[in-house]
């Protein structure tokens, strides 16, 4: 057997592929791709909800945004690092971010308006995330799937929390109604494009599948974020948005309406609504903190030095 | 002469020794609840993910005392009312409604602690004045006669001596770092130093003649000088000359920055009054 055919023997048996085995290099170059798509979206995941720190209705609500956020800081953290394992600085990978060239999930292009987005975003976007993620805790590289399994723990708890936010507006006064409704109907078709193209429109689909980095494709995994969704909706005695959405017995499923896929690419490539915002954010938080960086590794360099003087003097 | 305790749609004069405790314990929240919000204001944008755990951590675990504090005042608050006017119609106090429903002038937080965040150098320079401030107050404040606030201060302490000895790493490797982050920690010491003052300068309710329940402010004065001395002496910054330094904050009369916090904060609250969160 050759090298190839050893590895995917290996995939194939639901043996892990660690740092140091060898593995084809477009299987290395898909998940440095991947993860760090996830590590972005993790990071730049922070600004939407991070908007309403500062105006969260309760102090225990503000705390558990608090802490939500920076659990999303530790994920990307824990994603980079994964994603280093193949050969890739964080630098490099900051760089790809910010210079355009790397993407990250574009739900995070749309915009916080009102309180009930922090519900609407932990039950759907986290949701969805969850959907796909969950797959991904048996991903065939080790360290993604090590990683993927400590995030989507603290993911279903977002999940719930967020969940949690909504049933309170759900029962609250009118106003609160309609805000949960409004968010609702804002985020319920950007989370369903969060799965991605259709799989006969998913190039790289056939070929994550074979080397089991996915396990699901996009279409059965959207299936069942809606069945699940549509249950759920029941217990907040909101609408979701789709006047198509029905039981079909047949397929022991709901249908489902159309996305509008036109609006999916040009999300994608820039035309979403803060785009612009969030990359800015994120370029504005490194270079202010350029400085800071800097000062801390000359100062690291000035305490070895010291160190070593030291040493040489005893 | 009982001080008038004035919040949201209560004006009772309690009696002396309640309404001290009760504004001491809310001027201990606002302090914890102001830092905290403004610390918030990093998450997600902080010069390093690990920095920007760090600081929200920190906002985290002052929010959190803030909310031992601010339940404590209610109860108290509860209690004394319940008491005077002799039935529980009136609107029980929360820690919410102490947040979300005074006024700026109501808030007793130092000026410190309500300045805008500035560069991570006026952030890690301020958060490590008042956590230097909170380590002493908080080692004393164990010993208070008080229990709830001395196993509030027991609980913090452990918190704040990690706030301490990260601030003060943060000030000896920004203060000794290179020439651009020695001048911007230069700058951020001469703009903070005269709001370090009024930390360590007692209010009406910090004054006690027994002394058995607050901290004595000035039994702590020396080991935070000496603190500070040392480490922004290793950091080779120098304390301003100018001796001048402001105060009010502990009266209520506040800089222009809190109006802007607490209409942000307070903004749900009050646009939608009597709603569940």
């Amino acid at each position: 057997m050759n090298q190839e055919e050893i590895f995917q023997q290996k995939v194939d048996t639901e043996v892990r592929i660690e740092p140091k085995d060898w593995m084809p290099d477009k299987y290395r170059q898909t998940l440095i791709r991947q993860i760090s798509q996830h590590a972005h979206s993790e990071i730049v995941g922070m600004l939407p909800e991070g908007n309403w720190i500062s105006r969260a209705p309760t102090l225990q609500r503000k705390a558990i945004l608090i802490a939500k956020v920076q659990d999303e800081a530790g994920h990307g953290l824990y994603l980079y690092s994964a994603a280093e394992t193949l050969g890739i600085s964080r630098d490099e990978m900051i760089a790809q971010l910010h210079s355009g060239k790397a993407k990250y999930s574009s739900i995070f292009n749309y915009p916080t308006t009102t309180w009930a987005d922090m519900g609407a975003i932990g039950w759907l976007v986290d949701g969805a995330a969850i959907m796909n993620q969950v797959p991904l805790c048996r991903t065939s590289y080790g360290p993604y799937a090590r990683g993927m399994v400590r995030i989507c723990k603290e993911e279903s708890f977002h999940q719930r929390q967020g969940f949690e936010i909504l049933l309170v507006l759900s029962k609250g006064t009118d106003e609160q109604k309609a805000m949960c409704q409004d968010a609702i109907n804002r985020w319920w078709w950007p989370s369903m494009m969060m799965f991605g193209p259709k799989d006969d429109e998913s190039p790289n689909t056939q070929q994550s599948m074979k080397w089991k980095v996915k396990r699901f494709t996009n279409d059965e995994l959207r299936q069942r974020f809606v069945d699940i969704c549509a249950e759920q909706i029941k217990i907040l005695g909101m609408n979701i948005p789709d006047s198509d959405l029905k039981w079909n017995a047949e397929k022991k499923h709901y249908d489902f309406g159309q996305i509008n896929w036109e609006e999916f690419w040009n999300v994608v490539s820039g035309n979403g609504p803060c785009n612009k915002e969030r990359l800015d954010a994120r370029v504005k938080a490194h270079e202010e903190g350029a400085w800071v960086r800097e000062a801390a590794n000359a100062f690291a360099e000035k305490q070895k030095q010291r160190a070593h003087k030291n040493s040489v003097a005893a | 002469m009982a001080t008038e305790i004035s919040i949201g749609n209560l004006t009772q004069p309690i009696n002396e020794s309640t309404d001290q405790l009760i504004l001491y314990t809310l001027h201990l929240a606002d302090n914890a609840l102001i830092l905290g919000q403004r610390n918030a204001e990093w998450t997600g944008h902080g010069p390093v993910l690990e920095q920007d755990i760090a600081i929200s951590n920190i906002a985290l675990d002052l929010i959190g005392q803030a909310r031992m504090l601010y339940q404590y005042a209610a109860t108290l608050i509860n209690q004394a009312t319940n008491q005077l006017i002799n039935h529980s119609t009136n609107p029980a106090h929360t820690e919410d409604t102490l947040a979300f429903f005074r006024t700026g002038a109501e808030y007793k937080n130092c000026l410190l602690v309500e300045l805008p965040r500035g560069d991570w150098g006026v952030t890690v320079l301020r958060q490590f004045f008042f956590s230097t401030y909170q380590y002493f107050l908080y080692h004393e404040l164990k010993n208070s006669a008080d229990e709830t606030l001395a196993a509030i201060a027991e609980k913090s302490f452990k918190e704040v001596t990690y706030h301490m000895r990260w601030s003060a790493e943060w000030v000896i490797r920004l203060g000794d770092g290179t020439e651009e982050s020695h001048d911007r920690m230069q700058k951020a010491l001469d703009q903070l130093w005269a709001y370090t003052g009024e930390l360590l300068t007692p209010g009406d309710f910090e004054t006690e003649p027994d002394g058995k329940i607050v901290v004595d402010l000035r039994s702590i004065k020396v080991a935070w000088t000496n603190k500070i001395q040392e480490v922004l002496s290793t950091a080779t910054l120098q304390i301003p000359e100018n001796k001048w330094q402001q105060s009010g904050g502990k009266q209520g009369r506040h800089t222009e920055h809190l109006g802007y916090i607490l209409s942000e904060m307070q903004y749900l609250q009050r646009t939608y009054p009597n709603a569940q969160w």
